[in-house]
C-alpha cells in the first residue's frame, strides 16, 4: 500500500508543468514564496466600494438616531424582583378599571409611567392607553427571562428578572394590540400573552 | 511526546498526491461519522417539529423537547463534529503531516460523545427543556451542563491538537513556506473557537455551579453576554470553516484559486480580530447597555468583519471565473458560469451555498445586527430564518459538498449512486430556500420563535394574529421546505451510507467525480466538456489576463480590463440587493409605533 513517499505532494520540484499543477492546487498547497502581493485594480476597486458601504452601514445607525422615531431604549435599572412585584401590585390597585379573563385592566393617566410585569405565563396588567400619548413602560420579570413582543406593530424587547427596562412608546393607532412572549420561558411559553388597548 | 515512537504508517493518495497519515485519516472519518449520525438525528427532529405545525399530534412538552434537541444536535453536535474532522484533515493530509497524539484524539472523540449523550439524555427525558440558549433562571439537570461542557472541552482539545499538528508539520518540514489557504482558514476557525469556547465555558460553568447549589444565582444579563460569546462565536467558527471549505471546493471542482490570495488571508485576519464583537447582536434590545457600546460592538468595529465577508464575496466567484476562463470559457460576461460543472455535486453545493449565504444569510444578519432594526426582528421567526440560511443552506450545504470528495478520498471507495449525488444539492438547497424564506416572512408578520401553538388556543387572552391570513400560508411553506430539505438530507445520507457499506474499494476512488488536481487530475481534457471549438475565438486571452495587471493587450472591449468582469457584475448586483434590503428594512421600521 505504502507507495513512493512524495512528500511534496502533487507539485514535485522540477516537474515539466509545475506551474499549472501548482497554481491549480494553490488553495490546498502552500503559496509560492510570500503570499502578499500588491492588490490589482479589480481588488482595489471592490475593496474601496465595500469599505464605503461598511462606513454607510456604521453611520446609518447614528443617522437613524437623528432622524428616526423608533430608537432602541437604553434607560434601565437594577431592581429586586420582589420590589418590582410590589410596585406593580400598587400600580394595579391604583388604576384598575375592569377585568378580563382574570386579568386586571388598568387605565393610567395619559403620558404617565406604566408598569408591565412578565411572569410565567402572562403579562400583567392589561393596559388601556390613549392614542398619541407617550408612556414610559417599566418592564421587568419576576421569574425567568421573557420576550416582550408588541403586535402587530412588531416591537420586541428582552425582559430580564432583576433589570427594569424603561421603554417609551407612543401608540399611534386605535385598537386592541396583543402582547406575546417570544423568549422561551418554559412549557407554557405558548400561552403567555397580554394586551394593550388603545383608544 | 510522541516523537520517539515509530512514524505512523502512511499512504500516498493516488488522486491528490498528498501523503496521508492513516491515523489522521481514521480520526477524520471517526468524527465525520459522528457528525453524519447527528445530521440524521437532527433531520428527523426537524421533520417532526415542522409537521407538528401542520397538525401532527404531539404534546407541547414533547415539541419543546424535540426543539431543544434539534437545536443542540444541529448547531453544536453536527457542525462541531464535522469541523473537528475538517481540522484533522487540514492539519494532516493537506500538510502531508501526521496526527501528533492520535490516542488523545480518540479519547477526545469518546469524551465528546459521552458529553453529547448526556445532553441528549437530559433533553429527551425532559430534564433540560431549556433550549440551546439555556437562559437562567431556567434551570436544567446538572448532567445537561456537564454534557455540553464535556463536548465543548473536547472541541477545545481538538483545536489545540490542530495547532500541535501544524507546529510539528512545520518542524518536520512536511510542507514549505506558509500554510495553504484552506488550512489558514481552518486555523482562523480554530482561533475563533478558542475564545468562543472560553466564554462558553464561563457561561455553562456558572449554570453548572448554580445547578448543584455552589453558586447562589447567575445574573441573567451577565450570562447572556458570556453565552453569546459561544452562541454567536460558534457560528463565526462555522463561518470561517465554511469559507475554508468553499476555497477547498473551488480547488476540487474547477481548480480555481484566488486572484489575490493575500487579500483572502487578510479577510481571515479581519474575522479573527473583529468578528467576536458580533456577539452583541443578541443583546441589542436588552436592558443595561448604552448606545455607543451597542453600535461599536454590533458593527464589529466599523463593520470590518463584514468587510472580510465582502472580500470573500468577491474573491470566491472570481476564483471560479478565472479558472473557468483559463479553461477557455471566455465568451461574454457569464459563459464561465453557464458552462460550470453544474452536474458535479461539489460545484452545485458550492455555488448554491455561496449565493444563499450572501444574498439571504449575510444580508439578513447585517440587518438584524443594525441596532434599531433589531427591535422589529428580535426573537421573531426572522431570526430563525436567518440562522437556517447561514448554518443550513450555507454551512451544511458546503459540508455536504466537500463530503462527496472527502469520503471517497479518505475511505478509498468509489462514490455509490453519483446520480443521486448530482441532484442532491439542488433538492436540499431548494428546500432550505423555501424554508428560510417562509421563516423570514413569518418573522416580518411578527410570528414569535419557539412557540408550540401559534393559534394561542390555550392562552387566557387570545391572540388571533396568526391563525388566519398570510401566516398559516407562510408556515405551510416552512413545513413544505422542511420536507424537501429533509428529502435532500436523506439523499445525502443515502449516497454516503451506501458508499461506506457497498462502495467499491479502489485505488482511484475519484471515478465519477471531477477532481481538478493531483497526478490523476483530468480537468485538462475533460470528458463531455466543451472544448476548444466553443472557446476558440478567445483561446489564449486567459493567458493575457493572467499577466501583469494593467498590461492586458489586444482586447477590444473595455470590461476585459477586469480580471473577473462577470464577478464584478455579480458583486455589484449583490451590493444593490443589499442596499435595497437595507432601505426596505428601515421603511418597515419607520411604520412601527414611535419608541425610544
Amino acid at each position: 500500500m505504502a507507495e513512493d513517499q512524495d512528500r511534496t505532494g502533487a507539485a514535485p520540484d522540477g516537474d515539466d508543468a509545475p506551474d499549472d499543477a501548482r497554481r491549480e492546487l494553490s488553495t490546498l498547497l502552500p503559496p509560492e514564496e510570500r503570499w502578499w502581493k500588491r492588490l490589482g485594480p479589480d481588488e482595489r476597486r471592490w475593496l474601496t466600494i465595500a469599505f464605503v458601504w461598511c462606513l454607510v452601514l456604521f453611520t446609518g445607525m447614528y443617522v437613524w438616531l437623528a432622524i428616526g422615531q423608533q430608537q432602541t431604549p437604553i434607560e434601565s435599572y437594577r431592581i429586586d424582583p420582589f420590589v418590582f412585584q410590589q410596585e406593580v401590585d400598587a400600580f394595579i390597585e391604583e388604576h384598575q378599571v375592569d377585568e378580563v379573563a382574570g386579568a386586571a385592566i388598568v387605565e393610567p393617566p395619559p403620558g404617565s409611567d406604566v408598569y408591565l410585569q412578565a411572569n410565567q405565563f402572562a403579562f400583567r396588567p392589561v393596559l388601556k392607553l390613549q392614542r398619541g400619548e407617550t408612556y414610559r413602560l417599566l418592564v421587568s420579570s419576576t421569574d425567568v427571562q421573557h420576550g416582550l413582543s408588541l403586535q402587530p406593530t412588531n416591537l420586541n424587547f428582552q425582559v430580564l428578572p432583576g433589570y427594569l427596562y424603561v421603554i417609551r412608546i407612543t401608540p399611534d393607532e386605535v385598537g386592541e394590540f396583543p402582547i406575546v412572549c417570544n423568549e422561551y420561558c418554559g412549557l407554557g411559553h405558548h400561552v403567555m400573552t397580554g394586551l394593550i388597548v388603545v383608544d | 511526546m510522541a516523537t520517539a515512537t515509530t512514524p505512523a504508517p502512511t499512504r500516498t493518495c493516488n488522486v491528490t498526491g498528498f501523503v496521508v497519515d492513516r491515523n489522521g485519516q481514521r480520526l477524520a472519518l471517526g468524527n465525520i461519522y459522528a457528525a453524519f449520525l447527528m445530521l440524521a438525528l437532527g433531520g428527523t427532529l426537524a421533520i417532526l417539529i415542522a409537521l407538528q405545525r401542520q397538525g401532527l399530534p404531539m404534546s407541547d412538552d414533547w415539541w419543546y423537547r424535540l426543539l431543544a434537541s434539534h437545536g443542540a444536535t444541529m448547531l453544536l453536535f453536527w457542525l462541531l463534529y464535522f469541523e473537528v474532522a475538517a481540522l484533522y484533515w487540514g492539519s494532516t493530509m493537506l500538510l502531508n503531516a501526521r496526527m501528533v497524539a492520535p490516542r488523545v484524539a480518540w479519547a477526545n472523540l469518546v469524551m465528546m460523545s459521552v458529553g453529547m449523550l448526556l445532553a441528549q439524555w437530559a433533553m429527551f427525558t425532559g430534564r433540560a427543556t431549556v433550549m440551546f440558549t439555556a437562559y437562567p433562571p431556567l434551570t436544567a439537570h446538572p448532567l445537561y451542563y456537564v454534557g455540553v461542557l464535556l463536548f465543548a472541552v473536547g472541541v477545545l482539545v481538538a483545536c489545540i491538537h490542530f495547532f500541535a499538528n501544524v507546529v510539528v508539520a512545520k518542524r518536520e518540514r512536511t510542507y514549505e513556506g506558509s500554510l495553504p489557504l484552506v488550512v489558514y482558514g481552518l486555523a482562523a476557525a480554530a482561533i475563533i473557537a478558542l475564545y468562543a469556547l472560553g466564554t462558553g465555558a464561563v457561561a455553562y460553568g456558572m449554570l453548572f455551579l448554580h445547578s448543584i447549589g455552589l453558586m447562589e444565582s447567575v445574573d441573567p444579563a451577565q450570562y447572556r453576554l458570556f453565552f453569546w460569546g459561544i452562541g454567536h462565536g460558534a457560528q463565526q467558527v462555522n463561518l470561517a470553516a465554511m469559507v475554508a471549505v468553499w476555497y477547498a471546493l473551488i480547488a476540487f471542482t474547477v481548480g480555481g484559486r484566488p486572484v489575490n490570495e493575500g487579500l483572502s488571508r487578510i479577510a481571515f485576519l479581519l474575522y479573527i480580530a473583529f468578528i467576536h464583537l458580533g456577539a452583541v447582536h443578541h443583546l441589542l434590545v436588552d436592558p443595561g447597555l448604552g448606545t455607543s457600546h451597542r453600535i461599536m460592538n454590533t458593527s464589529y468595529m466599523l463593520y470590518l468583519a463584514v468587510l472580510a465577508s465582502l472580500i470573500h464575496a468577491f474573491s470566491l466567484p472570481a476564483s471560479i471565473e478565472v479558472a473557468q476562463r483559463e479553461r477557455g470559457f471566455t465568451h461574454g460576461l457569464f459563459q464561465w458560469l453557464r458552462k460550470g460543472p453544474w452536474r458535479e455535486p461539489g460545484f452545485s453545493a458550492l455555488v448554491l451555498s455561496i449565493v444563499y449565504f450572501g444574498f439571504i444569510a449575510g444580508v439578513t444578519g447585517v440587518l438584524m445586527g443594525t441596532m434599531q432594526l433589531n427591535m422589529v426582528i428580535h426573537n421573531t421567526l426572522f431570526v430563525v430564518g436567518h440562522f437556517h440560511a447561514t448554518v443550513v443552506s450555507g454551512t451544511t450545504l458546503a459540508f455536504m459538498g466537500i463530503s462527496y470528495y472527502l469520503i471517497p478520498l479518505l475511505t478509498e471507495r468509489r462514490l455509490v449512486a453519483p446520480r443521486v449525488a448530482r441532484w442532491q444539492p439542488y433538492v436540499f438547497g431548494g428546500g432550505v430556500a423555501v424554508l428560510t424564506l417562509g421563516m423570514l416572512l413569518a418573522g416580518q408578520l411578527g410570528v414569535p420563535r419557539r412557540v408550540a401553538d401559534l393559534e394561542y388556543a390555550a392562552a387566557p387572552i387570545g391572540v388571533d394574529l396568526w391563525a388566519a391570513g398570510p401566516a398559516p400560508l407562510v408556515m405551510l411553506a416552512v413545513s413544505i421546505g422542511a420536507v424537501i430539505a429533509v428529502t435532500g438530507g436523506i439523499m445525502f445520507l443515502y449516497v454516503i451510507g451506501m458508499t461506506l457499506l457497498k462502495g467499491e474499494r479502489s485505488e482511484t476512488p475519484d471515478e465519477g467525480l471531477r477532481i481538478a488536481f493531483g497526478p490523476r487530475a483530468r480537468l485538462r481534457a475533460p470528458v463531455g466538456e466543451p472544448t476548444a471549438s466553443e472557446a476558440a475565438p478567445d483561446a489564449g486571452t486567459g493567458v493575457d489576463v493572467e499577466t501583469e495587471h494593467g498590461h492586458v493587450t489586444g482586447l477590444r472591449e473595455r470590461w476585459r480590463r477586469f480580471e473577473a468582469p462577470g464577478t464584478y457584475v455579480l458583486v455589484l448586483v449583490f451590493l444593490a440587493w443589499f442596499v435595497v434590503m437595507y432601505l426596505v428594512a428601515h421603511l418597515n421600521l419607520s411604520q412601527s409605533w414611535p419608541v425610544g
